[in-house]
């Protein structure tokens, strides 16, 4: 299990920006009436969002609210699922894939590079407060390793160097460009592909 | 080799772009009304002369699990509920397919919601594959717009909806019951069984539960017949499967093939090769992360399906391939792995939950050779005392792989591990109760 806590410093208030509300209501009428409880995992993406990448206390009180249902069920599952930053990470989330298939191909490296670039320990905010970085298990691209993930994008087929040049844009607010940095194809084996020739390049 | 018309997935590789058009070229969206008018029990029974075996993991014949939804609808609605939720180290077939063939997936939607009377679909992605489920909402809103799913979808009368649902970073979501928990908008902890899903499943209605590739796979077997399908890889292991070569290949990558491929045939032909050559193969974990790994004396002669690699005390799983060579030290990399589950679990039950980490504890120790002796058959016993112990296949998936290392590489372990033992063996202290007295400070 993964023991995860609130921050300490806690915004008072918060509320669904308009966007958000319209977001949300779509989301609620996707599950079927008096059901609406499904849609909190939803809402907590909205509010993660719209609160610049992590959730506070008080957006859980108000999806509780909204979706009718006790606040310690939206904490409990804020709390239970890791994907909810529950304390801020800065614009650029830094997750690197260091699980067995990620690891054997070097993923330490990777590690290595955020230490150098943005900080120290996991989990800890840039010097200027815009990024942040922590090891995450199986990002589920390991035939692409090693990897990470900055905020949705994944970035395969790394090593040191590229991983540095990627870290060096984000901190100076540009996004890279996702994908393979090594130039593949997608999943296709590189320079070695042996099925659906007919296809390739048609 | 396979030949390449036999493949099902033919855009892989995005050669040919994943959108309506491109995807009808392929033989998508075709023919589906005279599928659909060919009737529920002729589906269901061309699925299971297919012997189509689900591609979650588990290996359960689809058509025998669609046979289990209720014949009549009664108060309750049925709801049809696809697993792309996808987080087994070393597997990332489903992404693919999610991306490059969404069409195929959605058609193997609206047959299998029709198969088993369901007019609500939902389909659970992880939430780390947010862009690439986005592809996959640009594809049912395109489905939406061509009126290929929505009312009287495709023209057969049936009317059904697709639904996207996210997930949040929770490995165990992709155990079915709590995959519905999570639906549901709580903690994804699994369910007992029973009851199944077939009968109270989703909102306490009749669910049906696939993985993404099985749904997927499912229009073209109708379209070319169960027997064309069941004509490949051998009895009851038939068909094609997409298999995730990672780890010290050469050319690591996904490639669709026929059941019951020779391993070193993946290995050598597709992936590459091993990283330093054949000889510098150490082992093999051959269906994701849980499944017990192989030694290489005997990856030579394997072949990989689900019934063969069982007879090896292993499993075909996921079919996620992760080739470790002799730069490796294996005992770290299932350590990792040991690692992965004591993060990953629900914390439901205590087996689970306090062994996956008192086991992540031990194998560290022992990769830095800091283990007692004793300790090799108390990491064994550990993991006796999780599997088969717990509510969900967690309890198996987690202790395993370490079952598998202490088969296949108790020498190794020995030799790192010579420390005299720590409390003396005395017959009135039950060794567990002695765990604080192990920790690195005092040994």
């Amino acid at each position: 299990m993964s023991l995860r806590r609130p921050a300490k410093d806690q915004p008072e208030t918060f509320e669904f920006n308009s966007s958000s509300l319209e977001a949300a209501k779509t989301i609620v009428s996707k599950y079927p009436k008096g059901k609406q409880q499904s849609a909190v995992m939803a809402l907590l993406y909205i509010a993660q969002r719209q609160n610049n990448n992590w959730i506070p206390l008080a957006a859980m009180k108000c999806i509780a609210k909204f979706l009718e249902m006790p606040y310690i069920k939206v904490y409990e599952v804020a709390t239970f699922y890791t994907m909810y930053n529950l304390s801020p990470v800065g614009k650029f989330f830094v997750q690197v894939c260091t699980t067995t298939p990620c690891m054997i191909r070097g993923a330490n490296k990777l590690v290595e590079a955020c230490k150098e670039k943005i900080s120290e320990n996991e989990t800890e905010l840039s010097s200027d407060k815009s990024c942040s970085w922590m090891e995450v298990e199986c990002l589920g691209a390991c035939v692409n390793a090693p990897m990470m993930q900055i905020n949705d994008d994944y970035y395969e087929d790394l090593d040191k160097e590229k991983t540095l040049e990627i870290l060096e844009k984000i901190l100076n607010g540009e996004k890279p460009k996702p994908g393979s940095y090594r130039g593949r194809v997608n999943n296709e084996p590189e320079n070695n592909r042996k099925t659906l020739m007919d296809l390739k390049n048609a | 080799m396979l030949k390449d018309n036999d493949r099902i997935f033919q855009n892989l590789y995005n050669d040919m772009g994943s959108d309506v058009t491109s995807s009808q070229k392929r033989g998508d969206w075709v023919d589906t009304k005279d599928l659909i008018d060919k009737g529920r029990d002729w589906i269901i029974n061309e699925v299971k002369s297919s012997q189509l075996r689900g591609r979650g993991g588990a290996g359960f014949p689809t058509g025998l699990k669609w046979s289990f939804a209720p014949k009549e609808v009664g108060s309750r609605p049925h709801y049809l509920v696809i697993n792309g939720d996808e987080s087994e180290p070393g597997t990332c077939k489903d992404r693919d397919i999610l991306r490059f063939e969404p069409h195929k997936l959605i058609e193997g939607c609206l047959i299998a919601a029709y198969a088993v009377q369901a007019h609500v679909c939902y389909i659970y992605i992880r939430g780390e594959y947010f862009v690439d489920g986005e592809k996959l909402q640009a594809a049912i809103d395109e489905a939406y717009e061509n009126k290929l799913i929505g009312r009287n979808a495709a023209g057969t009368g049936w009317d059904l909806d697709i639904y996207i649902h996210y997930g949040a970073g929770a490995y165990i979501c992709g155990e079915e019951t709590a995959l519905l928990e999570s639906i549901e908008g709580k903690k994804g902890q699994p369910r007992l069984k029973p009851p199944f899903p077939a009968l109270i499943g989703l909102y306490g209605c009749p669910t049906i539960i696939n993985n993404v590739e099985t749904i997927a796979v499912v229009p073209t077997i109708l379209r070319r017949g169960g027997k064309w399908f069941a004509s490949l890889g051998r009895e009851k292991n038939t068909g094609t499967k997409i298999f995730c070569i990672s780890g010290n290949v050469n050319n690591p990558c996904n490639v669709e093939e026929e059941m019951n491929i020779p391993l070193k045939e993946l290995i050598e032909v597709h992936a590459g090769g091993v990283v330093g050559g054949w000889e510098n193969l150490q082992a093999v974990i051959p269906g994701g992360s849980s499944m017990p790994l192989i030694p290489k004396k005997k990856c030579e002669t394997l072949t990989m399906d689900f019934d063969s690699l069982m007879a090896e005390k292993s499993g075909l799983g996921t079919a996620g391939i992760v080739v470790i060579n002799k730069d490796q030290d294996i005992i770290k990399c299932m350590a990792r792995i040991a690692r992965f589950y004591k993060h990953e679990s629900c914390g439901q039950c205590t087996p689970c939950r306090e062994g996956s980490g008192w086991m992540w504890r031990m194998l560290e120790r022992m990769a830095k050779g800091e283990a007692s002796r004793d300790e090799v058959d108390m990491l064994g016993d550990v993991t006796n005392q999780i599997a088969g112990h717990t509510i969900c296949a967690f309890g198996e998936g987690s202790s395993w792989p370490v079952q598998g290392l202490l088969r296949h590489f108790k020498k190794e372990i020995e030799e790192r591990n010579n420390l005299d033992l720590i409390v003396e063996k005395k017959n009135t202290i039950p060794y567990l109760v002695d765990q604080h007295l192990l920790d690195k400070k005092n040994a």
